[in-house]
């Protein structure tokens, strides 16, 4: 299984790529990852690979291969939809962030363009307000513990108390009962 | 043994704690940063010292000392780093070493986060020194081990040379077995004296090594060749190095091709005999590696050597890209090109217009305060010219602040612009640098620009840390790699020490100062400099307790001024609405000195 990540700098990609990939290991996979790590993560566009397989693969997803795609942000997904497999579990964040170049006139954002974009490329996109949910849980913080909750839903390879667990051993205790919180927000809205 | 996710950088790091490392430096760059950061985090737990150097030639002089003294020495920097540490480089290795000396160089392909796409590989062969390159994190951490080993068996430097995604991949690596050490180092008056005649005499012995050394690397474990059938003869084969290796394993793979890979993991001293033995029947061989072409050239002096007729492709001809990262898919491009059959391209619809996300400056970082107010003071139809350096602050490049017009290496801001000032006699320029790229390699260009006269102004962003790669401290932070507190420089005395008769420290929250400064530093007439001093809002220690401002709806004039003079990612709107103020907002108040209407109100300030 190849899942991509995709947003901003600060929204907790890598941080959710980590959970993934310890508990992946736990359950007995060999796991890469591939983060982007410098420069980018001041509000740039960010996207970390996790691949999960039996046998070695290297750090990057070929084109069309991940099974699964987290966007974070609505135009990071588009950005690099391409690396997900049509029939993807696709979940994307509705949340936008406009960067300031649209507003200094040098770019466009336009959400109806991006999301009909989506709807086209792949059959059954979820589109999932986790910053709402966040919020709901507690914190506008607790987006990755969301999209962490809705990706456990959408995967059958690795168990979804051990993506908790991981997700939670990288946190402050202080944190524990508004990330387990937005993680089940997260899982249930998928679940439907 | 446990399996643990390690990125290649902190699998680099246990293998040398493993390897019972004693002293470690580095300056940070990325993609190397982790290798460090991992090592200071448990030099006290394992017994060996660890320290942020200035730059990265005092952190090469420091752990060759170490190393000439018996001490087993780890260095680690970004490629670029390494040409400023190519001086003690290359002496050191004609002079040798006795402790095993190990330099991490992380290579950036792409690049993602460097000036440039330099190739270590080939600074390692210009320099004689024997290099590693790794493909995935495990090996990364068993070439670490073995290249204390190989130093001290052949009396050299080694580089183990990763690339960003060896770097900065995780893998499920075996955590090695590790013991505290303690340091058993005792330097020997002996033969590290660099003078001509000893430079003939070990040059001469270094040459002899590094023959031997190709030949002891061709029994190398990190040399290897997968997919061979020993029953078929082939016609063709790859050699790859580094990275490469995974794309080309999994694009043979996916393409379903009978083709045998020859992996290299010790470019330099090349392997010559098992290289030769791989190509000697072939009449096509494929060379993919990322950057220069350092196994392809080779490989072609070897066919050469030995009038051997084989077609290489490679960079040479264009078959594989010589800029940017490979991946999968372009080495599938490739190998279909090579073998001239139709390529595999995946087909896209095109994508919808998507906004440009560069990286930018955070909100409420002071660097934009700092900008607004040089940008200010110097006037809006001045022509001075902004010399910038290496750091977040190089994003002041970005509209709307364009406040940095040159960036060349670390610590240029100061020399460049007494280039221009030379070139064009009364072109007045600001040069721009950070505290920490200050103590790095500022220091010689503000005692040249004081020696000689210069009427310059300089503005050191002072943000209390090195930012852009994840707060290390410097000498002007009070603080040590191995987190005990000692007496910080202050930019102030530095500056008094070396003659500068100008100098203020002013904070760029206080906007209206700041311009005030910058302009009485523009219109004195030698080296002045002012401080900005203001730490970086994204430090673990700044006070996070935020308050943010607020548009007061009845006074906006909606003319969006505040939203496109200053670029801050917390205030979006355009003219004609009301800005928006995003949860990010820190309250720093820049907004409200741009706001010709009073109509923004709270924040900090």
């Amino acid at each position: 299984m190849d899942i991509i990540m995709c947003g901003v700098g600060g929204q907790g990609t890598v941080l959710a790529s980590r959970a993934i990939g310890d508990a992946a290991i736990r359950d007995g996979w060999q796991v890469r990852t591939s983060e982007i790590i410098g420069m980018a993560q001041r509000e740039g566009s960010v996207v970390s690979q996790v691949r999960i397989h039996r046998q070695p693969v290297g750090p990057l997803i070929p084109d069309g291969s991940a099974s699964v795609l987290l966007g974070f942000e609505l135009a990071e997904a588009v950005r690099h939809i391409e690396k997900a497999d049509p029939d993807a579990s696709i979940i994307i964040n509705t949340q936008t962030i406009v960067p300031p170049s649209v507003y200094l006139g040098v770019s466009q954002y336009n959400i109806e363009t991006l999301r009909s974009y989506v709807q086209e490329y792949c059959r059954a996109p979820v589109f999932i307000d986790a910053l709402e949910i966040a919020r709901q849980a507690g914190s506008i913080k607790a987006v990755s513990a969301v999209m962490l909750g809705a990706f456990a839903a959408a995967n059958q390879e690795i168990k979804t108390d051990l993506i908790m667990e991981e997700l939670l051993n990288k946190l402050p205790v202080k944190l524990h009962d508004l990330n387990k919180q937005a993680f089940r927000l997260g899982k249930e809205y998928v679940e439907g | 043994m446990s399996k643990v996710l390690m990125l290649g950088n902190e699998a680099i790091a246990w293998g040398a704690i493993a390897a019972g490392v004693n002293v470690v430096s580095a300056y940070p760059g990325t993609p190397s940063t982790e290798v460090f950061t991992t090592l200071a985090e448990h030099a006290s737990e394992y017994g060996y010292y660890a320290e942020w150097c200035v730059n990265e030639k005092v952190a090469l002089e420091l752990a060759y000392g170490a190393a000439i003294s018996g001490a087993r020495s780890l260095v680690s920097m970004k490629q670029v780093g390494l040409n400023v540490a190519a001086d003690p480089l290359l002496s050191g290795t004609y002079l040798g070493v006795k402790g095993g000396l190990v330099l991490v160089v992380a290579d950036d392909p792409g690049p993602h986060s460097s000036q440039t796409e330099q190739d270590t590989r080939h600074f390692a062969a210009f320099a004689k020194v024997p290099v590693l390159d790794p493909s995935d994190p495990q090996e990364a951490m068993a070439m670490t081990m073995q290249a204390f080993d190989i130093s001290e068996k052949y009396h050299l430097p080694v580089i183990i040379r990763p690339t960003t995604r060896v770097c900065h991949a995780g893998q499920d690596v075996d955590m090695p077995l590790v013991s505290p050490v303690s340091i058993q180092a005792h330097f020997e008056k002996d033969d590290w004296v660099i003078f001509p005649p000893v430079s003939y005499r070990k040059h001469g012995e270094l040459l002899k090594t590094l023959d031997e050394l190709g030949q002891c690397f061709c029994d190398s474990e990190f040399n290897y060749i997968v997919g061979e059938n020993p029953d078929r003869d082939y016609n063709e084969g790859i050699i790859c190095s580094g990275v490469s290796y995974q794309y080309v394993a999994e694009a043979i793979k996916r393409l379903d091709l009978d083709l045998p890979l020859m992996k290299i993991g010790t470019p330099y001293p090349f392997p010559d005999n098992i290289v030769l033995d791989f190509v000697k029947n072939k009449q096509h061989i494929l060379v993919v590696e990322e950057q220069d072409a350092v196994v392809e050239d080779h490989l072609l002096r070897l066919l050469g050597i030995n009038g051997l007729a084989v077609c290489v492709s490679g960079k040479l001809d264009h078959c594989v890209s010589g800029v940017g990262e490979l991946n999968v898919n372009a080495v599938e491009e490739a190998i279909c090109r090579w073998q001239g059959r139709e390529p595999v391209t995946s087909v896209t619809a095109s994508k919808p217009e998507l906004p440009v996300r560069t990286p930018i400056l955070s909100a409420g970082c002071p660097h934009r305060a700092s900008f607004y107010a040089i940008r200010k003071a110097a006037g809006k139809k001045s022509d001075i010219v902004f010399t910038g350096d290496i750091g977040c602050y190089t994003l002041g490049m970005m509209p709307p602040l364009s406040a940095v017009d040159t960036c060349l290496c670390m610590g240029a801001a100061i020399t460049q612009a007494q280039g221009i000032g030379r070139a064009e006699p009364g072109r007045k320029s600001i040069a721009v640098l950070g505290d920490s790229t200050f103590y790095h390699s500022g220091l010689p260009g503000v005692v040249n620009a004081v020696y000689n006269q210069y009427p310059l102004t300089l503005v050191v962003l002072d943000n209390s840390t090195t930012a852009m790669t994840g707060f290390q401290p410097h000498p002007g932070t009070g603080i040590t790699a191995m987190g005990e507190a000692v007496e910080a420089l202050n930019i102030e005395s530095v500056l008094e020490g070396f003659g500068v008769r100008w100098y203020k420290t002013v904070d760029p929250g206080d906007l209206d100062l700041a311009v005030q400064t910058v302009r009485e530093a523009l219109a004195y007439d030698g080296v002045s400099v002012v401080i900005m001093k203001s730490p970086c809002v994204n430090l673990p220690s700044v006070n996070k307790e935020r308050k943010p401002i607020r548009i007061i709806a009845e006074q906006c004039k909606e003319c969006g001024l505040c939203v496109t003079e200053i670029g801050c990612p917390a205030l979006v709107g355009e003219k004609g609405k009301l800005p928006l103020v995003m949860d990010t907002c820190v309250g720093c108040g820049l907004c409200k000195a741009v706001c010709p209407f009073d109509a923004i109100e709270g924040g900090n300030a």
